[in-house]
């Protein structure tokens, strides 16, 4: 027999039957006082005085898959439906620097995401969408100068001016080592593309956010919530610092600096954890960097519902999850939000998923009443106690990561890596053993279900690959070979001088060099990552 | 190698502990107890998603098993190559990428060519149900879709990797 579990959070925090003011230091008078305003410092309650009254978080449903001429078809879909910004999604060859001819990429071109070969490919993504009036968001990492470069391209040949794109690039190198495993180069050159790209949107790029810092993906690859803040907070820091130590000023780029986190099912543990990443930025920015206004210390970020509390079994209970995460999000206050499709644990969703997702969030927003006053849950004797916690746990725990280094170093020896890989493996045994119950998987289970709903799984169509590599190939043998070549050996030559190799990146773009061009001098220079071993 | 005891998947990891006592050659005096299953473990193409590879490393780690993980970013050939240099006696391979069909098509082909017929293919992944019936078609030995328990997954991979060394002997 084993002992009866202790009631815990998802994360392991005990849980009293009742909360009171005891529960909080000093009592609810210190509470107010160390809360202040949505708005105020440390931004615990929001990081704007009005928040949903202002203005409704971002709608940003992640898509993108094909040759662009689909996804620019699905983005159109989504504008019409009343999305009010985009978020690529780009294939695996894509994020890994292959272009679609490539024998690297054969079975994944246009598979996860769209393939972009070339600027050409970029600028027909976009074809007919207004890029000063929509933000985009982008879902790249180890090859984002690269992309970002054809992305500028694209718009120059739009017409429209750097200054006026919004929108975010994930650019965020350390969470592909930690979870994501889209890496290419070793940690420290991969930190010096990132700052490349700071540096150069810092001067060019006003209204862009050069790199989103996430822990969403070390929470979906099996850590818990404390970890969760602790690893970005930790990889935020390091950032910082790489930033600092290329002469840019703390005041001038952390107030674009945004965050994404996770939003699972524990709904008072994620409400808690997103209003204690707000407080702890604030510390940090403040204590450790010297922020000296308010919007280099206020924490923003997008959400995303999280893809592994949803289950193949009675697909349809995955509405019902994303909703309450969806939820959760919103009363922690997140400034845009992706809601995942009820069928993703099979495939691509289909279009009628992500309808109903965009729904989701629609119906949160307009008939549930929750967005009429900011911070709805601030002074909730259970809430604001778990916001302490966490707050206090995930401290311990950058102090930890500190120990190792810091994030970079931690990161480049394995460590947290097996921190998530084991907490995913007892997550899975609590699973088997029936100790964390799943409705529809190990209680309440129907054999029948998970077959039934997956009758007409969304498809790629099989020729996309092919289409899309020939593309390329005829717009390769159609470049000015002696402008193409310059534009690489120049780009060659910055990445190796040291120098931001954002203006050779976009000269290349501009000269038709393809992302697999662009990453191989990359290689070339810097060479590729292999993980350590899993234990 | 005879069969005995409960079953080859019993035998090859409870054999771990109660080593028999060593003969006058310094071997045991009943032979060598036969080895723990080997199963090797990789990620072919370019997706990343593994955390369940990892789960099922661990947990077949605990159940006994020697497992060769390989890893990201493996090529067919190169994931036959290394089963057959490490003496898998199963290769299990993850996708959730979507890529599952070729690339479950290539490994298999790269198992022919490599003349490695006798160690059985198994993948785990986002599979659709009309997909897993099409990869058995093809020649692979089982499919445990996203939503599998890890107790079935487990002992269905160490029944299977028992079996072939078996049959292999």
């Amino acid at each position: 027999m084993t002992p009866p579990r202790d009631v815990t959070t998802d994360s392991g925090i005990p849980v009293a039957i009742v909360y009171t003011g005891d529960d909080l230091p000093g009592g609810e008078a210190a509470l107010a006082r160390r809360l202040g305003r949505p708005g105020e410092p440390p931004f615990t309650r929001g990081p704007y005085p009005t928040m949903y009254r202002g203005q409704l978080w971002t709608m940003r449903q992640f898509a993108g898959y094909g040759a662009p001429e689909h996804t620019n078809e699905r983005f159109r879909f989504l504008l019409a439906q009343g999305q009010n910004a985009l978020s690529v999604a780009f294939d695996l060859p894509t994020q890994l620097g292959y272009d679609s001819p490539d024998p690297m990429a054969a079975a994944e071109v246009g598979r996860v995401g769209v393939a972009i070969d070339t600027a050409a490919d970029m600028a027909d993504v976009f074809a007919g969408i207004p890029l000063d009036q929509v933000s985009v968001n982008f879902t790249i990492n180890a090859t984002a100068p690269i992309i970002l470069a054809t992305y500028l391209v694209a718009a120059e040949r739009a017409g429209v001016p750097y200054r006026a794109l919004t929108g975010t690039l994930q650019n965020d190198i350390l969470k592909e080592f930690l979870a994501r495993k889209a890496y290419l180069y070793p940690p420290g050159p991969s930190l010096r593309l990132v700052t490349d790209v700071v540096e150069f949107s810092s001067r060019e790029l006003p209204r862009f956010n050069p790199i989103s810092i996430t822990g969403y993906h070390a929470r979906e690859a099996g850590c818990d919530a404390v970890q969760e803040l602790a690893l970005t907070m930790a990889s935020a820091a390091a950032y910082c610092e790489a930033f600092l130590a290329r002469g840019l000023g703390f005041d001038a780029f952390a107030p674009r600096l945004s965050f994404h986190f996770a939003t699972t099912l524990d709904l008072f543990e994620e409400v808690a954890k997103l209003r204690a990443a707000r407080r702890i930025w604030y510390r940090v920015a403040t204590e450790r960097f010297g922020a000296s206004t308010p919007a280099a210390a206020r924490l923003r970020f997008f959400s995303g519902n999280s893809g592994t509390t949803l289950t193949a079994q009675q697909p349809l209970n995955n509405v019902i999850r994303s909703t309450l995460q969806c939820l959760g999000a919103v009363l922690g206050g997140a400034q845009s939000i992706h809601v995942m499709g009820y069928d993703e644990a099979y495939e691509i969703p289909t279009e009628e998923a992500v309808t109903l997702s965009l729904r989701t969030q629609q119906i949160i927003a307009l008939e549930s009443g929750v967005t009429r006053t900011a911070d709805p849950l601030a002074g909730s004797y259970y809430v604001e106690s778990l916001t302490d916690e966490l707050e206090a746990r995930a401290t311990a725990l950058m102090a930890d990561i500190d120990a190792l280094g810091g994030a970079a170093a931690a990161i480049e020896a394995g460590v947290p890596q097996r921190w998530i890989a084991e907490s995913a493996y007892r997550a899975e045994q609590q699973l088997a053993t029936g100790e964390r119950p799943k409705v529809g998987v190990n209680v309440y289970a129907d054999p029948g279900a998970a077959a039934e709903a997956a009758a007409a799984p969304f498809e790629v169509d099989p020729m996309v690959g092919e289409r899309q590599a020939a593309r390329t190939r005829a717009r390769i043998a159609a470049r000015d070979l002696r402008q193409h070549i310059s534009a690489l050996l120049r780009l060659a030559d910055d990445t190796r001088a040291g120098r931001n190799v954002m203006p050779a990146l976009i000269g290349a773009a501009r000269a038709g060099a393809t992302v697999g061009e662009m990453a191989d001098v990359f290689r070339d220079a810097f060479g590729e990552f292999t993980e350590p071993a899993p234990w | 190698m005879s069969p005995g005891g409960s079953g080859p998947v019993q035998r090859s990891w409870a054999s771990r502990d109660g080593r028999p006592e060593a003969g006058p050659s310094g071997l045991p005096a009943g032979g060598l107890p036969p080895r723990p299953a080997r199963i090797l473990l990789a990620k072919p193409g370019l997706d990343g998603h593994d955390r369940g590879l990892k789960v099922i490393a661990f947990g077949l780690r605990d159940a006994g098993a020697e497992v060769i993980y390989l890893g990201l970013r493996q090529t067919p050939a190169s994931i036959v190559a290394a089963a057959v240099a490490e003496d898998a006696d199963l290769i299990g391979i993850s996708v959730l990428s979507g890529a599952h069909l070729p690339l479950a098509r290539q490994i298999l082909a790269q198992r022919e060519e490599q003349g490695a017929g006798h160690i059985p293919v198994v993948i785990g992944g986002t599979i659709p149900p009309e997909h897993a019936d099409a990869l058995r078609a093809l020649g692979v030995e089982a499919v445990y879709p996203v939503g599998s328990a890890l107790p079935d997954v487990l002992a269905g991979l160490l029944a299977l990797a028992g079996t072939a060394r078996q049959g292999a002997a």
